[in-house]
């Protein structure tokens, strides 16, 4: 066998530059990956400043509306919010004040931008993070058992039913839930996130309680996703030569499914996941507007009717840099998973 | 007694356009420690037997006959002893092995999977024994530690190698183990595993559309035509000397090393093999056949002792007594 075996070790030197210029490819992939999350993030702080500016609407007006405040007075509430300034300048003050984190004075709330999403967050990330967590759990589960028994009544159900539930529009479910469960049956809380009076441990089961049907509105509409990646996928899978090869070996199906087929067909999935955990803090504007949560969700959609610029820039901003994030992780991520990416 | 005896297997595909039959009644016996070559075009069928042995097809295949394994019928086992049979008695060397291969598990790992599950070694055992059957089929044992793309094709296929000797099998079962290799690479590649059966007296079923590889790996040849044998025999006599005029035309498709002539006049093969859904009438050859007779599209002759060498049979009209005109059906003969 000698003579046919290919050369072992190679030269040490050779390996040693080899593992150094792999190393260099390594920073360099990480680097361009970081690199280019920087510059999406820049773009996103260029845009914001425009892009709610084109909203017609003049935040003053919409904020003493009904009310009797003279002309001076309202020059005066332009000024205090730097409206009087041009264009060039307040983008000035904004981007500089971007930069150090200062994302400058909501109009309505007299507070900085930055409380307000410090208030709110919470509420959002339980929220529409327990939603990507069971929507995701319950979307790759139905999506195996559905490509391994593909075809079947039981497969072309499951199936049906994820996509209608898919282009349901989650407002308009989110209400037939509430007439049904909260205002008909009255087995849930119509809105907000928690009872008044509810203090210490008692506050877990209440918040899940108000918690059920906003999350039952999220996870149905959105479970589909994953279950049609991952059944897709997998099947792609199940035709492969490693397959055949599995079970020649005298593994049982269910081993050959989850050792071999799974982790494969997993792959394309966990980019889906990151993506959608970057949408995590901006998922749920309708339905924490319907459901009353107390997110960022709901801040959102006060901001943008009045327009108060600074909360809506703020916020964009963030759910871009969630989005920007995450992406990030899941290319950090996949090379982990997958060796054949591996820079 | 044979290890390995089919007897009249048929492998049918059901599918939405009818069924399609894959393998039409084949027979052969492969003895304890002898090497079987099966030869014909892609599509005749040759793939499909080798998952058949194991019953690897999909669901829609339907088999019928007898799969003999070491006295035991594979086609009527229950799952779970085919289960046990699978790898340990007998395993696979697939084609291509970067598929055949999973692309994100270390090839270390996928090596001792069979070994911890037929032979319950511990983890650590497993680990070794894959060490040193990388070692055995020309890889160092670091190399398990490697995932398949990290490979090149013959690496990988010598890792496919070593995989199919994990459990000791009385039989391998090589399907195109060097069609997608380059030459010195596919040499290379069968003298291993020529040395490693011997040395082990493993039975071989090499399976491969290139007849002059098989006539120098194997002891015996049988060449299949539309999911039939159609000739078999020593190596030597089948290669050398067909009688078929399909394994003719096979053996006269490979230049021969040490013969000029045979360099010259490359001969290939008009037409297409037939669809299986839709095989002629006759013979499923005779559109093709250069020397067909008339009642060729009439007569589907069995295998015939013809040819030189030990139990040498052909399935040609041309080597029965009266070119099997008794075979022809009444009504034929008075059109």
């Amino acid at each position: 066998m000698a003579d046919s075996a290919l050369p072992t070790a190679p030269v040490p030197q050779l390996a040693q530059s080899v593992r150094d210029r792999s190393g260099v490819r390594r920073l360099r992939y990480y680097g361009e990956k970081l690199g280019g999350s920087l510059v999406s993030l820049f773009a996103v702080i260029l845009t914001s400043f425009f892009l709610f500016r084109i909203i017609p609407g003049d935040p003053v007006r919409t904020m003493t509306h009904g009310r009797p405040v003279s002309i001076e007075q309202q020059e005066q509430l332009r000024r205090d919010f730097g409206l009087d300034k041009s264009l060039a300048e307040q983008f000035w003050t904004y981007l500089t004040g971007v930069l150090r984190f200062d994302l400058g004075e909501s109009f309505q709330y007299n507070r900085p931008v930055t409380d307000l999403i410090g208030d709110r967050i919470w509420p959002t990330v339980l929220l529409v993070g327990t939603s990507v967590i069971v929507s995701a759990a319950l979307g790759l589960w139905l999506g195996v058992r559905g490509a391994w028994n593909h075809g079947s009544l039981g497969d072309r159900v499951n199936t049906g039913v994820a996509l209608t539930l898919w282009s349901v529009p989650s407002f308009w479910l989110g209400l037939i839930l509430i007439v049904i469960f909260a205002s008909g049956l009255g087995w849930f809380p119509t809105s907000g996130m928690e009872s008044t009076g509810v203090e210490g441990w008692e506050r877990i089961p209440d918040v899940a309680h108000h918690m059920v049907l906003p999350l039952v509105t999220l996870v149905a509409v959105v479970y589909a996703q994953y279950l049609m990646i991952m059944r897709s996928s997998l099947l792609d899978e199940m035709g492969s030569d490693y397959i055949v090869t599995a079970r020649a070996k005298g593994l049982r199906d269910v081993i050959v499914r989850r050792r071999h087929a799974v982790p494969n067909a997993l792959l394309p999935t966990v980019t889906l996941i990151f993506v959608n955990l970057g949408f995590v803090v901006f998922g749920a504007v309708l339905v924490e507007t319907i459901f009353s949560w107390p997110g960022l969700g709901q801040l959102f959609y006060s901001g943008l009717s009045v327009p108060d610029l600074p909360l809506v820039q703020g916020l964009f901003i963030l759910f871009s840099a969630a989005v920007i994030l995450m992406n990030l992780v899941a290319d950090l991520l996949y090379p982990v998973l997958d060796p054949r990416v591996r820079p | 007694m044979a290890l390995l005896e089919v007897s009249d297997l048929t492998v049918t595909y059901r599918t939405a356009g009818g069924d399609v039959p894959a393998v039409r009644g084949v027979s052969f016996a492969l003895d304890a420690g002898q090497k079987l070559g099966l030869a014909g075009e892609s599509g005749c069928g040759k793939s499909t037997m080798a998952l058949a042995l194991l019953r690897l097809l999909p669901k829609t295949a339907r088999l019928t006959g007898e799969i003999r394994f070491d006295g035991e019928d594979l086609l009527t086992m229950s799952w779970g002893r085919l289960r046990a049979v699978r790898w340990a008695g007998a395993s696979i060397v697939f084609q291509g092995a970067m598929h055949s291969l999973n692309a994100v598990q270390r090839i270390g790992a996928q090596i001792a999977e069979p070994i911890r599950l037929h032979s319950r070694a511990g983890e650590a055992a497993a680990r070794k024994r894959a060490g040193e059957l990388l070692e055995h089929v020309g890889l160092p044992a670091r190399r398990a530690d490697a995932y398949p793309h990290e490979l090149s094709g013959g690496q990988r296929q010598r890792v496919m190698i070593a995989m199919a000797l994990a459990c000791d099998p009385k039989l391998i079962v090589a399907d195109e183990p060097t069609t997608a290799l380059d030459v010195m690479i596919q040499a290379q590649i069968l003298t291993l595993i020529e040395s490693l059966v011997a040395e082990q007296g493993i039975s071989l079923l090499m399976i491969s559309h290139d007849l002059s590889v098989l006539a120098d790996t194997c002891d015996r040849l049988a060449v299949m035509y539309a999911g039939r044998i159609v000739e078999e025999g020593p190596a030597a006599a089948v290669f050398g000397a067909a009688r078929h005029p399909y394994g003719q035309a096979l053996a006269a498709a490979f230049p021969r090393i040490g013969d000029p002539a045979s360099r010259r006049r490359p001969q290939g093969l008009a037409g297409d093999p037939p669809d299986p859904a839709e095989l002629p009438p006759g013979c499923a050859f005779h559109p093709r056949c250069a020397v067909r007779l008339d009642h060729c599209d009439a007569v589907d002759p069995s295998l015939w002792p013809a040819g030189s060498g030990e139990g040498a049979r052909a399935a040609c009209v041309r080597v029965l007594p009266d070119d099997g005109l008794s075979l022809v059906p009444a009504a034929k003969e008075s059109a």
